[in-house]
């Protein structure tokens, strides 16, 4: 598994103070669960992402402990108020010294 | 008891002696995979942000822009931008191509070596699946559109006889499953009537991008039929017919399927 | 021709050794604790298309304000070869304590969500699913 890979933010660029804002993201990983066997009968290697977290303006809002039982190309929604503008960072790390980010930026009125 | 003769043309009605027994559907009776498939599984191939088939198409675009072979030319040098030269051509694939039927992969592939002067992709190779998803998103919400042309009707016979012929220790046909018995369940899944309207697809079942000939090989090993080659003339022809059979069908690609 | 898992051949073994292991599990994650029910509402299809990718949707009623929310969701299963799924924290700043994500589901099995809330209680909810293999897998 390559070291780092895509990840897509879907949220919106403004909303009013006080309005609560859907988040999906969606990374590309294969989470390759460790269970499985090559055609010689091998065991394939646990390598996933084991973590996400997500900022708003430096501060944790959101984190997510993955386990092998997270189905390939992890996919999160998730939820936040609008307090502020300012930029919105998401952040994954795994086995294998993998790390991926995105940000989104957001104008709160 | 019913008369002898009523009795075998009720028989013969009712398992065949060879070949389909139920008519094909045609028209508006036909079924994309997509109709069968559970709101969620919908909401994650129309939803571009839901799809991993998503990242295989970004990696298709770097592709289609990256100078390659020792021609030194990218797919842009000669198409320029994909959404104008590559819109319907996935839709009308298999095509024959200087008297060769060739697939969307094949005719990729003879770009590579004879316009760049790179090697071809690999099957199923990221790389194939990444240039094929994106050229294929292209013809998205398009009908397929092959034209049965003297040049292309051996082939279309092919790749028919091909679709009603029992194979594999099972001795199944593909139109057992998939004409006469589609809508009715097979090991708790709802039998499609298998048109390749969304090819490459990411299969839940790979958790992965996949070719419609990785797909068309994995039924073969399921009536446990050695599968056949890719890029045999098998595989295209019965691409071929299948492609036909669906046409008017819109395109979904890059579809998700079960 | 339709291969079983461990769990259907030898029902007194595999399904009560997952259980076993998903309680355990939930044991680690509250503790001393009491887990009341309620409140929890867990959404799987009950009868999965394709146990590599189930959309799993979980919410917890609650006010998230800062004096009354929700922490953390931990997600455990009773049929996976290992019990934790995923387990989501967070604050009042999420106004909904709903979050929705794709799993794997390795059998027929219950699926647990445990709430962690500010105050250091913890509620419970669960949802039952049938998976299948597919028709075709390589």
């Amino acid at each position: 598994m390559t070291q780092t890979s895509r990840t897509l933010v879907t949220m919106p660029a403004t909303a009013k103070k006080g309005e609560v804002i859907d988040i999906r993201i969606i990374v590309q990983h294969d989470m390759e669960s460790g269970f499985r066997h090559t055609e010689l009968g091998e065991l394939i290697p646990r390598d996933i992402i084991r973590e996400f977290v997500c900022t708003y303006n430096g501060e944790e809002i959101f984190r997510a402990d993955l386990h092998p039982a997270i189905a390939a190309n992890p996919m999160i929604m998730f939820s936040t108020i609008a307090t502020e503008s300012g930029t919105l960072e998401f952040n994954w790390k795994g086995d294998n010294d993998y790390a991926s980010s995105t940000s989104g930026k957001i104008t709160v009125t | 008891m019913m008369p002898l003769k009523l009795f075998t043309c009720f028989m013969v009605a009712l398992f065949g002696l060879s070949g389909i027994v139920f008519a094909e559907s045609f028209g508006a009776d036909r079924q994309s995979g997509y109709a069968l498939m559970s709101k969620q599984t919908q909401a994650m191939q129309d939803d571009p942000l839901q799809n991993p088939a998503t990242f295989w198409l970004l990696d298709g675009q770097t592709i289609w822009e990256q100078k390659a072979g020792k021609k030194d030319v990218s797919c842009a040098g000669c198409h320029g931008d994909a959404e104008q030269s590559m819109k319907g051509v996935a839709a009308s694939f298999p095509k024959i191509v200087n008297k060769t039927l060739l697939n969307l992969e094949g005719r990729i592939n003879l770009c590579r070596t004879e316009h760049q002067q790179a090697l071809p992709f690999k099957h199923e190779s990221k790389s194939q699946l990444s240039i094929a998803t994106y050229v294929g998103s292209q013809s998205r919400g398009m009908p397929i559109a092959i034209e049965k042309t003297p040049e292309i009707s051996p082939h279309l016979e092919a790749g028919q006889n091909i679709f009603e012929q029992r194979m594999g220790q099972l001795n199944l046909s593909c139109a057992q499953c998939h004409a006469e018995r589609a809508g009715l369940k097979l090991a708790g899944n709802t039998i499609p009537q298998a048109h390749p309207t969304g090819y490459p697809i990411y299969r839940l079942e790979w958790q992965s991008v996949g070719s419609l000939e990785r797909r068309l090989r994995n039924c073969m090993t399921g009536v446990r039929a050695e599968p056949f080659a890719f890029d045999s003339q098998e595989i295209v022809d019965l691409e071929l017919y299948l492609m036909w059979r669906a046409r008017g069908m819109l395109v979904e690609t890059p579809a998700v399927r079960p | 021709m339709t291969i079983v898992g461990a769990s259907t051949l030898y029902p007194w073994l595999g399904a009560q050794a997952t259980e076993a292991e998903a309680t355990q599990a939930i044991k680690q994650i509250v503790g001393a604790s009491k887990i009341r029910s309620g409140r929890v509402t867990l959404d799987i299809p009950p009868l999965v298309e394709n146990g590599n990718s189930v959309v799993l949707k979980v919410s917890v009623q609650s006010p998230m304000t800062l004096d009354d929310h929700v922490r953390a969701i931990h997600i455990v299963a009773e049929g996976n070869p290992l019990p934790n799924i995923v387990s989501f924290h967070m604050n009042h700043r999420a106004a909904r304590a709903v979050v929705t994500t794709r799993v794997r589901l390795s059998d027929s099995q219950r699926v647990w969500a445990i709430a962690q809330m500010n105050d250091g209680s913890y509620w419970q909810g669960f949802a039952a699913t049938l998976v299948t293999l597919a028709a075709c897998t390589e």
